[in-house]
């Protein structure tokens, strides 16, 4: 675990789902990957698997198709998977709360699988991408605190 | 030419005129020719002939399509657009109580295949010979016969429950040191 | 620098078991069939907004596509202005052109980047994506946001601009023309893209027709519409502009209208900068009476309709909302059957669609057995591949 911890500390691997989203989270989420912001500094790639991801970026209401989707997306990831909930529609549904086709907001979608998710919150609409990489560096951050034996907050070990 | 029944104050005039009256007697009703802006209800058994008659039309295009509940049935309103004169002409057909049916366009203009579905799904308005009448845009638990953009329809207040989450059958939980 | 993204390798992906959003079946190697479920992304905003007041619906509306967040709000208006017989001033209208040209340019250079992407030029990718920062960053000073403006409101516009960030617009449009060319030249000069592309994806002017396609997809195709100029709004009819076509209807004739577009985009924004009138911003518009109105603009995608129907209330009867992506996607029964699949990628990227829909929810399945084969990362993968092979040959 504690050769886990270490490897994470260097690179996220980051998969990306849309569970309804406008696209507007999405394409500043994909600004990171452009010169200007430039995440692969941090060694932060995104991959086409869920199986290889450290970290689930959520973007989206989570509509009721998608619920079951991004549900499975979660069970499929290797823990310990940080969900970054990107946005406010990710974060509570934004302005969409009130329509007939949400399902859950994305982290009860998550804590109805998982109640031991471990969640961040980005806020916005749509997040700076400045605010993106604070958020991704504030969880590896947390994630280094897993890794020491005193800190089993989540109960993820 | 066949005179067409208008509402009061209106004259055929422009191009907007010129295709109203090339409809005919297909139209029972005009309600608004302006230089670019058109309104006419049409025979809701014609909605085919129509469509087809401007379909043919150069320059021609259908936009997309709005239902309305109303008091007597569903409205389906046909935008349609001409270029370029820069012309949206609505045709109006009410799909009328209790069966809520007219003719699918879908057959003789594709670009009326998904907005049928739509206004299937969303208002329950039934489309005869439509192609490919499956569900389109809401989602696969929701229920059949309940649709929302019918004003009995609270957004909050009607919704069907939600689907059940997946069981854990996943990949790999963890992985190794 | 290359773009590393770990495709997930081999041919069954665990997850595209079902229908997500495309499926394409095929046979061999060839497509034989496309299908569409939009359910995905259906979030019940045409209902949301019959519970929102007139002027909060722009909110709404400016979120229903990120890419397309100017012009959304703007045939909305534009349809409730129409109801209410709305004399918008001058100076407005100017403004909303500034802003939905702009819109236009950042939107047509994320999709050069993107289709670069796709057929493995990921320096195209980052460049485009890098000289789109200027037009982000200018959108953000002067509207406050890099997308999702809120600069509309029935009756004119919420927000001014100053002479000082007007000057500023008009170098962002100066700078950006050298690195156009660029762009314009790498796609238009390369004899590898140009057997990749040409011929690739065509989709006939009479189908354009049918299924009511707009914008490049439709001028991609020789069919000389645009709502800019054949039903003028905001400030177009004012203004010195070329309505670009392509004639062959194949993926690179599209990518030539976007190019070109933004060209032209560039030349309108700074005509608005020179010719902006004073005045007032803002019709000041205190009810809506009954009536039914249509709003249309050209979104980057194609047309953006709206459609209101008005009782006299504060808030909308109906509202009807058809972005360009709901009438272009369906033309893909007609460009992509018969395409090999490495050709897929890119062919749906032609129509440029929101990259989020396409990006984890295509699945190409086998016409028989009705198994998954590729996902769409593997469909990106594959064309990437074909690039190289073809680069090899060369």
């Amino acid at each position: 675990m504690a050769l886990r911890m270490w490897a994470l500390r260097k690179s996220l691997w980051v998969y990306h789902v849309n569970v309804g989203a406008c696209n507007n989270c999405d394409i500043e989420v994909l600004e990171l990957l452009t010169p200007r912001y430039d995440i692969e500094r941090f060694g932060m790639i995104l991959v086409g698997s869920p199986r290889h991801a450290d970290v689930l970026a959520v973007t989206g209401v989570c509509t009721r198709q998608a619920m079951p989707r991004l549900q499975e997306l979660y069970l499929q990831t290797a823990k310990p998977c940080v969900v970054m909930a990107i946005g406010s529609c990710a974060l509570a549904q934004g302005i969409f709360t009130e329509a007939y086709h949400m399902g859950l907001p994305v982290d009860e979608a998550i804590r109805a699988v998982d109640p031991n998710a471990i969640i961040l919150y980005v806020p916005g609409c749509p997040p700076k991408p400045e605010a993106m990489i604070d958020a991704a560096v504030k969880g590896m951050a947390y994630l280094k605190t897993l890794g020491k034996p005193a800190a089993k907050a989540s109960g993820k070990a | 030419m066949t005179t067409v029944p208008t509402q009061e104050g209106i004259t055929l005039t422009g191009f907007v005129g010129e295709v109203i009256k090339r409809l005919g007697r297909l139209v029972v009703d005009v309600q608004q020719c302006q230089p670019r802006r058109g309104i006419v209800r049409i025979d809701p058994d014609a909605t085919v002939e129509v469509a087809r008659q401007l379909l043919a039309m150069s320059g021609s295009r259908l936009a997309t399509a709005t239902g309305i509940e109303v008091r007597d049935g569903i409205d389906i309103l046909y935008h349609w657009c001409f270029e370029p004169e820069g012309v949206v002409l609505t045709v109006k057909a009410l799909a009328a109580r209790p069966e809520l049916a007219i003719d699918s366009i879908a057959p003789v203009v594709p670009a009326a295949n998904w907005i049928e579905r739509e206004m299937h799904d969303l208002l329950g308005a039934q489309f005869r010979n439509h192609p490919d009448m499956r569900r389109l845009i809401l989602d696969d638990s929701w229920p059949q016969g309940v649709h929302p953009l019918r004003k009995d329809f609270d957004q909050v207040l009607d919704r069907p429950p939600l689907p059940s989450a997946p069981t854990d059958g996943g990949g790999p939980k963890e992985a190794g040191p | 620098m290359s773009h590393r993204t770990v495709i997930n390798i081999g041919p069954f992906h665990p997850l595209q078991e079902e229908a997500e959003f495309f499926q394409l079946y095929v046979e061999g190697e060839t497509v034989v069939d496309v299908d569409v479920r939009i359910s995905y992304n259906h979030r019940g905003i045409e209902k949301l907004d019959e519970s929102k007041t007139f002027d909060q619906v722009p909110f709404v509306v400016e979120r229903v596509c990120g890419i397309c967040s100017a012009s959304h709000p703007l045939a909305y208006v534009q349809a409730v202005e129409e109801i209410a017989q709305v004399k918008v001033p001058e100076r407005a209208l100017y403004l909303r052109t500034i802003v939905n040209e702009l819109e236009r340019l950042h939107s047509h250079l994320l999709w050069v980047g993107l289709a670069g992407h796709f057929l493995g030029y990921n320096t195209v990718f980052m460049w485009a994506w890098k000289y789109r920062e200027p037009v982000m960053e200018i959108l953000e000073i002067t509207t406050g946001s890099r997308v999702n403006y809120a600069n509309c409101k029935i009756g004119g516009v919420r927000r001014d601009m100053t002479a000082e960030q007007l000057q500023q617009i008009d170098r962002v449009c100066v700078d950006l023309v050298g690195p156009l060319d660029m762009l314009t030249k790498a796609v238009l000069d390369d004899p590898v893209l140009h057997a990749r592309l040409k011929k690739v994806g065509v989709l006939t002017p009479a189908d354009a027709k049918a299924y009511g396609a707009t914008g490049p997809t439709a001028r991609g195709s020789g069919v000389a519409i645009d709502v800019r100029r054949d039903d003028p709004y905001a400030a177009y009819d004012r203004l010195d502009w070329q309505v670009i076509t392509a004639p062959d209807g194949d993926v690179f004739s599209k990518a030539v209208v976007r190019l070109l577009e933004c060209f032209e985009a560039a030349k309108i924004i700074r005509q608005c900068v020179r010719d902006i009138p004073g005045g007032e911003i803002d019709a000041k518009v205190e009810a809506i009476p009954p009536g039914e109105g249509v709003g249309h603009v050209e979104a980057p995608r194609g047309e953006t309709f709206h459609y209101v129907r008005s009782d006299g209330s504060n808030r909308p009867v109906r509202h009807k909302i058809r972005a360009p992506s709901y009438n272009n996607i369906p033309t893909f029964k007609a460009s992509c059957v018969g395409l090999q699949i490495p050709d897929v990628a890119i062919t749906l990227a032609s129509v440029d669609p929101c990259y989020s829909c396409t990006e984890r929810m295509c699945v190409a399945l086998d016409a028989q057995t009705r198994k998954p084969l590729y996902d769409f990362a593997e469909l990106v993968r594959l064309s990437q591949l074909k690039t190289q092979q073809m680069r090899k040959e060369w």
